[in-house]
């Protein structure tokens, strides 16, 4: 089991969300965040005479555990479609995960993480 | 059943009795047998002009009360753009001084402010003709009587008639529209208790006074009649009296609180600290435009003065090109952007602006004065930001201080001579400079150099008064957390996420 942990452009998540359930990949969670990066808007806000920027750079954070099987899929799935290729596309991190469980039943490991009979 | 049937034969069993018959269109509502007569249909040619004076009256207090009205929704106005402008931590406080600033205003208004300010003013003519309101303390000098103070109607006392009452309900709501500027230029940051205090300040003392002297009968107002200055300081509907003294107020009261936390940079350079909610802002200044057809029409303070449909248009057409002025200005000019809340600022700079002359100028100068008010703000905006460093969050001593002072000189140098015959006991229409009248140009200079001086010196007494009792301005702590929760009590948006840091900017 892996746990990918995927920092998008907030503009490309429902494209995103939508390109994951067509792999399979229909739970996972997601944040609102806010970074700090290589992005360089200069002039973008103005308010009473004053342009300045903020440091602060939405994203949107998603955190998506998978089989091992599914790593890959979803891995290119991401890169393919919240790529636009301009700095502050975002990254992606995969990290182990030793142990899962259902809450509703006695599911563990890899059987928690997909309905029996489904993909 | 029974009740059925008489319901239905109940219309038809009055009209059978009625005198007159159902008028649909209207035609002949309103005739000989509608004239108040001892021999009913037949009235004497003393008892139809006693109708005709009375309904006179009763057009002119109707036009005076519903205008009123208006101006009064003008506080709604005021708090969406000075709570639109301001940060989501400080909602409670900064709507809370925009509303509890009327009911304080109002008391001291009605206590003392409405008898030091039109406590010698002579009868109404538009309103009746009632002349209680006739003493006013002088004092000689240059062998002229030079009027300060009216001394009559403390607590509404002993002039117990329509006509005062009607006045007034106008002129309360035209003292808390000045009393209501300083809380957008001193927002976030002034301590309640302070506000509370000078709340009652203005509506007393500060604001009735300078009043006084121009719609009171007092000594600016008879400039013309003493020393020829033209019709003396004429203000039509208050550029100086209500705006340019609001405008001094905030800014005596936004330099003596200093900058919110976070304004300014060691090296001088200021921070953008955007406002909470734009679209307020954007709605508050249409309430505002709305309400200015009452300030400015409503100032004829006679429905019979037909004059007010040219104050009418004029006070739109210079709303109109302040707006788009200051749009431009900034789109071209400045940050290449239209600011949202700088084009809400020209269409209001351009409605003070034309305060004060809306009823003596053509529309085509009208239109010049708003253009120019529309630039002018925006210059004088950035002035008190990057230049004298005071911080005027929505921008109240620019609209409201510098283009009262530029709305009064325009009246002196763009009046046309049309109107105003008899204003202030000189007859003659009102002429500016342009039209061959310097006279009237040295007045209304004279008329804002006594406002800045008096209303700025007794402005910087009274905060620096309260600034001794209550203090004037709430610790670094509480400005950093919000004033909402520890001068109030109760956050403006309880449930909602905030983000508190991100509102104050890090110096650096």
């Amino acid at each position: 089991m892996k746990k990918i942990e995927a920092i998008i452009r907030t503009s490309k998540f429902e494209e995103l969300k939508r390109a994951l359930r067509e792999i399979g990949i229909e739970f996972f969670s997601y944040w609102d965040a806010t970074g700090v990066g290589n992005e360089i808007k200069k002039g973008e806000l103005a308010y009473r005479g004053t342009v300045y920027d903020t440091s602060f750079i939405p994203r949107q954070l998603l955190t998506i555990v998978v089989r091992d099987q599914n790593l890959k899929k979803t891995i290119d799935c991401i890169r393919k479609t919240a790529r636009t290729g301009v700095i502050g596309d975002g990254k992606i991190f995969v990290t182990e995960v030793l142990e899962s469980y259902r809450i509703r039943n006695d599911d563990e490991g890899d059987a928690s993480l997909h309905n029996i009979g489904e993909e | 059943m029974l009740l059925m049937l008489v319901l239905i034969a109940m219309p038809a069993f009055t009209y059978s009795f009625a005198e007159k018959t159902v008028d649909p269109t209207g035609a002949t509502t309103g005739t000989i047998s509608d004239v108040t007569a001892k021999t009913a249909g037949q009235p004497t040619i003393t008892e139809v002009a006693e109708t005709a004076g009375h309904n006179k009256i009763a057009i002119n207090m109707s036009w005076v009360l519903i205008t009123g009205f208006l101006v009064m929704f003008m506080q709604v106005g005021f708090a969406m753009v000075e709570g639109g402008l301001t940060r989501a931590k400080n909602s409670a406080h900064t709507f809370a001084m925009n509303f509890l600033i009327y009911p304080l205003g109002m008391i001291g208004f009605f206590i003392c402010g409405f008898a030091f300010m039109f406590g010698g003013v002579g009868p109404l003519g538009t309103l009746g003709g009632f002349d209680g309101l006739n003493h006013e303390f002088a004092i000689n000098l240059f062998g002229h009587s030079f009027g300060l103070i009216g001394t009559k109607g403390f607590l509404l006392n002993n002039v117990y008639d329509v006509g005062v009452f009607a006045l007034f309900l106008f002129q309360m709501v035209f003292m808390d529209t000045t009393a209501t500027i300083p809380t957008g230029a001193m927002a976030e940051r002034w301590k309640f208790s302070s506000f509370f205090i000078y709340g009652l300040a203005v509506g007393t003392i500060i604001y009735p006074i300078y009043g006084n002297w121009v719609w009171g009968g007092g000594w600016l107002s008879q400039l013309g009649h003493n020393f020829g200055l033209g019709h003396g300081h004429v203000d039509f509907a208050g550029s100086s009296v209500v705006h340019l003294t609001g405008g001094v107020l905030a800014f005596v009261g936004a330099k003596m609180l200093g900058p919110r936390l976070g304004k300014y940079n060691k090296d001088g350079s200021s921070n953008a600290i955007p406002g909470h909610n734009i679209p307020f802002a954007v709605l508050g200044s249409f309430v505002l435009a709305f309400g200015w057809f009452g300030f400015n029409a409503g100032s004829t303070l006679a429905g019979g003065d037909l004059r007010m449909s040219i104050v009418a248009v004029n006070t739109m057409i210079a709303s109109a090109t302040g707006a788009l002025a200051s749009t431009l200005y900034m789109w071209l000019f400045k940050t290449k952007k239209p600011d949202v809340s700088m084009m809400c600022n020209g269409l209001l700079a351009g409605l003070v602006a034309i305060t004060a002359p809306c009823a003596f100028v053509t529309v085509q100068s009208a239109a010049l004065i708003g253009l120019i008010a529309g630039i002018l703000v925006i210059e004088v905006a950035l002035f008190v930001e990057n230049k004298l460093k005071v911080d005027d969050p929505v921008g109240a001593i620019a609209v409201h201080g510098a283009n009262g002072l530029f709305g009064c000189l325009a009246l002196g140098l763009f009046a046309d001579g049309t109107y105003g015959d008899g204003l202030n006991g000189v007859a003659g229409g009102v002429k500016g400079l342009f039209y061959g009248d310097s006279g009237q140009f040295v007045a209304e200079l004279i008329g804002v150099s006594a406002n800045i001086i008096y209303v700025g010196i007794l402005g910087w007494i009274v905060f620096k008064l309260i600034n001794k009792i209550v203090g004037n301005r709430v610790s670094a702590e509480v400005e950093l957390a919000g004033l909402d929760i520890p001068e109030m009590g109760a956050e403006g948006y309880s449930g909602m996420k905030m983000d508190k840091n991100a509102e104050t900017p890090l110096s650096h």
